[in-house]
């Protein structure tokens, strides 16, 4: 007699967008395992076409309302790149900052309100908050301290106003700034017992062989600047991303699959840049990783938790070393002149790498666009991840094991907002 | 005691109109303390039977399967408010009703036929009755929070329909336009952002859609006096609202005028 299990979530939640998951068992053998991505397409890079240089940090942005600072830093670094363009001085120590800001909200989000209720039994944060009240409320003043930076440098904290090519509209005064430094100093005692809490959660094992992929930069932990490295030995300009990855659309969903070429599936986010960027962490954030248990290189996923927890104390720092720095510019922005050509920008979104290239007329608008989110490249890698997962707990009752393979899925802090609607043909052909 | 339900709803969008309701921190666990959340996929896996008290829908309709799938909402709840750009005037995704949506499939895709999606982005009121709509791209916070309490309360939400200006107004902004000569959209755009964009020394860019009858014409004539072109026009009234009547019809206008011959 065969004994066929299949477990499917029609709708997956705790992720941003619409995904489902199916997988299949027949006789304790794996039949298929699909994440999918039904959000319906939204077609970005293609209405792009025609529009103003200027407009694509506004529009992009509208791919993802959980991270439009990863937008607009990626598509202002390909224009700036494009043009020939530098940004330095205190206009760059603002872009990091504002992005801080974006890493503590959404990092504090998923960590808090999405994650910890997998690992504590919870349907929800809400439900959560209901025995763990005060747990609850520091994750939400710890969100809030991300999106109180992002709404005072970029206006407000969703699909912010002040990101310009060259710089910022307006720039904040070191009086304004400085204002942030009492909470950001609360910040920084939550972000430690952040640390400490979620590394005390219980962890399914897991020790996976990954190719991790993210930014590095030589002198900091990256976020808009650096080269394209592996823990496989990639070690590429971000204009040569084309030149070693590839994706592909396949029919199960509307996002594409990223893949290194004649290597396969790799990973980025959280773990991939902390595992390629350790030693670029401040003394007490590797001190604290140590103190926890959780080594200079993670190979189980469900640990990106703990990982995300540093990553918000690395920049809760950050900002205030950026305040404590900051000298107001006598501009805020840099001035450009419109030339035609092709522009890369490379940023670490809260999720992971997140690629723009566009090619611009001399007349400034874009003629053709391209963007690669981080949950298109994971895609892959999360499918890996689940068989793999389902093997180990093929034990367990249903319910059980439909969470544990969604737990896994989380694990990415999947946005699926993002991943929908992105290949490029001509990529395909090549 | 039960408390009313909640049921919130993803179209085609970006998750920012729904993760607003997260974003209200200080006062996110005092909601839930008066209102079940029943059925919040981006929030809990938990999901309560229908119906539900109050709907809040986010994200425009752009596929035969979502046309249906809001039928089915309508049914299930006897309070249904959008949320945001995409869902009361279908979003800068819209910008495909102007093209041809197969060429777009085409551009993105590798196989476009593994897509189901329509011609068309187009708001939720379009294919059932809503009961409100809130504006922005993406909404305030505070007032979608008025807007649950205004429901709670049994009363109309108190949301203003005039134009950004009177913010600027109440803030004491110097006009942009006038003092800095920066186009600006706010005097046909509705209030909601506090004056957000001139705030910072830029020009509104309409995320909050077309005031009360607005007058797009004059504007956009005061726009080329300042030296814009029809091409200029046609951008900045096909954005995130772009689907809105007043903004479609202005920048169909403009477009017709480059056209019969005007300056590309």
């Amino acid at each position: 007699m065969t004994n066929a299990r299949e477990i499917s979530v029609e709708y997956l939640a705790r992720v941003e967008g619409e995904g489902s998951m199916r997988v299949k068992v027949v006789d304790d053998q794996i039949e298929h395992v699909d994440f999918s991505i039904f959000e319906p397409p939204r077609f970005f890079e293609a209405f792009l076409r025609g529009r103003p240089h200027t407009e694509a940090p506004d529009i992009t942005a509208r791919i993802c309302g959980i991270c439009p600072i990863a937008y607009q830093m990626s598509s202002v670094h390909a224009m700036e790149d494009a043009f020939g363009v530098t940004v330095g001085g205190p206009l760059r120590e603002l872009r990091r900052l504002i992005y801080c800001g974006e890493w503590i909200e959404s990092h504090a989000l998923h960590i808090y309100l999405l994650h910890a209720p997998d690992f504590l039994g919870y349907e929800s944060g809400i439900h959560m908050a209901a025995d763990h009240r005060e747990v609850v409320e520091q994750g939400l003043r710890l969100k809030k301290a991300g999106n109180t930076i992002v709404g005072l440098v970029g206006g407000r904290e969703i699909h912010p106003i002040n990101v310009r090519v060259g710089g910022f509209y307006k720039v904040p005064t070191k009086r304004e700034l400085e204002a942030l430094i009492p909470e950001l100093e609360w910040a920084k005692e939550a972000a430690i017992a952040t640390v400490r809490l979620v590394s005390g959660f219980t962890f399914p094992d897991a020790d996976l062989d990954y190719e991790f992929v993210s930014l590095s930069h030589p002198d900091e932990y990256p976020f808009n600047e650096g080269r394209i490295v592996s823990s496989k030995g990639l070690d590429i300009a971000i204009a040569e991303y084309n030149d070693y990855f590839v994706e592909e659309h396949v029919e199960r969903s509307n996002a594409l699959h990223s893949q290194i070429r004649e290597r396969g599936a790799y990973h980025v986010g959280p773990l991939a840049r902390y595992n390629l960027n350790f030693e670029k962490l401040t003394p007490l954030d590797q001190e604290l990783a140590h103190e926890v248990g959780l080594g200079e290189f993670v190979t189980n996923p469900f640990k990106s938790i703990v990982v995300r927890a540093v990553e918000v104390l690395y920049a809760v720092e950050e900002s205030l070393r950026i305040i404590d720095e900051y000298e107001e510019p006598a501009e805020s922005f840099v001035a450009y002149t419109v030339v035609e050509g092709v522009g890369h920008g490379a940023s670490e979104a809260p999720r992971g790498m997140l690629y723009h290239r566009y090619l611009v007329n001399n007349g400034g608008r874009i003629e053709d666009a391209q963007i690669v989110p981080p949950t298109s490249q994971n895609q892959l890698t999360i499918e890996r991840d689940l068989r793999f997962v389902l093997e180990e707990h093929l034990d367990l009752p249903d319910p059980e094991l439909s969470w544990v393979l969604e737990q896994s899925i989380r694990n990415y802090d999947p946005c699926i907002s993002c991943a929908t609607h992105f290949l490029d043909l001509t990529v395909e052909r090549g | 005691m039960t408390l009313p339900t909640l049921a919130v709803h993803k179209f085609a969008s970006c998750d920012g109109c729904q993760l607003s309701l997260l974003d209200l921190e200080d006062e996110l666990l005092a909601v839930a303390g008066v209102i079940q959340i029943a059925n919040f996929m981006e929030a809990s896996r938990e999901v309560l039977p229908p119906p539900y008290d109050v709907t809040l829908v986010e994200g425009s309709i752009t596929t035969a399967h979502d046309a249906e799938r809001i039928k089915q909402i309508r049914e299930e709840t006897p309070v249904l408010i959008t949320i945001g750009a995409c869902a009361t005037a279908g979003g800068i995704q819209a910008l495909r009703n102007w093209k041809d949506v197969d060429d777009f499939s085409r551009y993105v895709y590798a196989h476009p036929e593994y897509l189901d999606t329509l011609q068309t982005s187009t708001p939720v009121a379009d294919h059932v009755s809503v009961d409100f709509e809130l504006r922005g791209c993406p909404v305030s916070k505070y007032q979608l929070l008025e807007v649950l309490v205004a429901f709670l309360q049994g009363r109309r939400p108190n949301i203003p329909t005039y134009s950004v200006c009177v913010e600027c107004k109440l803030k004491g902004n110097a006009c942009v336009m006038v003092s800095q000569g920066i186009p600006c959209l706010g005097p046909v755009t509705q209030a909601g952002c506090d004056a957000l964009c001139p705030t910072y020394d830029r020009g509104c860019f309409g995320c909050f859609g077309p005031m009360e009858t607005p007058n797009t014409a004059a504007l956009a004539d005061q726009w080329k006096v300042m030296g814009a072109s029809d091409r200029e026009l046609v951008d900045a009234f096909r954005n995130f609202n772009a689907w809105s009547e007043p903004f479609r019809k202005e920048s169909d206008r403009r477009e017709a005028s480059i056209e019969i011959g005007g300056v590309r």
